[in-house]
């Protein structure tokens, strides 16, 4: 699809920071209620990152009153007030599915030491 | 064509360039399909008093004039214009107001209005009639034995003693010209000479569709 990549590339955002899976984000979500608009916060675990370009997603997984609540953006969404990068988890693999059947401490993510803070 | 002869129709050749997704001013993902309509030009202009009827012919697309052959190079000469690889007649009542020569862009449609888009599918080659027809074959299991895609009974036994002729079966699918009615324009980029039109048109990347003003619909 390299023929579409620049009408894709006005879609882009370009204050989008690096992350990847086992990260936990603050994400930043546009609400409009009505006529006003506030934002909200969402924040969790980065279980996984799908797709290229101007279709890429990412999904975040939190516990909510011991409920597993997991959203799905667009990464270029323009939805998205701002994402906030606030800890790299070390993890093993791309898709953290397995997060799903674990709870409380076992589904904690190690974090990452010898990260640099911005690569 | 009653309600047709009285609506002047739009048209343009392009080339389907591919899929893709944008946001809209309210931020939903819209899907779209980006047809590039460079410059079209007029090659022909039909009226009722030699032609008997109304219509304009376009052409679009480059072409290497040695492949061109003399009638039809002669064609386009009259027009005043160099060879293009593809025509199109367009029949609408104000086809009066074109010129010959005269280049015609993306610019004759507008975002929010409703299109057809005519393009050939893409060939499916022989295709069983679960494919071709949608069909829904026999059962997985209840000793069904080897015959999981088949379409089962294709008519009766000794009345009428035959087939009826146009039983759907299995044979060659797609490659076949198809208009998709009342898509809507999401933008127009006339610079680039970009459509972006709201969802599906028929048709592999690269082929040429023919994008014109709604028959039917509002």
């Amino acid at each position: 699809m390299h023929i579409l990549d620049d009408l894709d590339a006005a879609s882009l955002r370009d204050d989008v920071p690096e992350f990847r899976t086992g990260d936990t984000l603050k994400v930043h979500v546009k609400v409009i209620e009505g006529t006003r608009s506030r934002v909200q916060v969402f924040q969790g675990v980065v279980i996984r990152r799908s797709g290229d370009g101007v279709r890429e997603t990412f999904t975040v997984r939190k516990v909510s009153f011991g409920v597993g609540v997991e959203r799905t953006f667009p990464v270029h969404s323009p939805v998205l007030d701002k994402i906030e990068l606030l800890t790299r988890g070390d993890v093993r693999r791309a898709k953290l599915y397995y997060l799903r059947a674990l709870r409380g401490k076992a589904a904690k993510i190690k974090e990452k030491r010898d990260a640099l803070p911005a690569r | 064509m009653t309600n047709q002869s009285n609506n002047p129709v739009k048209g343009l050749l392009g080339s389907k360039l591919g899929m893709t997704q944008v946001w809209d001013a309210e931020n939903r993902l819209v899907p779209v399909t980006v047809v590039q309509a460079t410059a079209n030009v007029v090659t022909q202009v039909r009226d009722a008093g030699t032609d008997g009827y109304s219509a304009v012919q376009l052409a679009f697309g480059a072409v290497a004039p040695r492949k061109v052959n003399k009638p039809e190079s002669g064609h386009f000469t009259k027009a005043g214009v160099t060879p293009r690889r593809h025509l199109i007649e367009i029949r609408t009542p104000d086809a009066g107001e074109y010129s010959l020569g005269q280049e015609i862009t993306a610019d004759v449609f507008e975002a929010g209005q409703k299109v057809d888009v005519v393009g050939r599918t893409k060939g499916k080659g022989t295709a069983g009639v679960m494919k071709r027809h949608g069909f829904k074959g026999l059962s997985s299991s209840h000793g069904t034995q080897r015959k999981h895609r088949s379409p089962g009974s294709i008519g009766a036994c000794a009345t009428p003693g035959r087939v009826f002729k146009g039983v759907r079966m299995a044979g060659r699918m797609g490659g076949v010209r198809q208009t998709t009615q009342n898509l809507t324009v999401h933008a127009v980029d006339v610079e680039r000479g970009l459509i972006l039109i709201k969802g599906a048109v028929p048709g592999a990347r690269g082929s040429v569709v023919l994008v014109k003003t709604a028959a039917k619909g509002a």
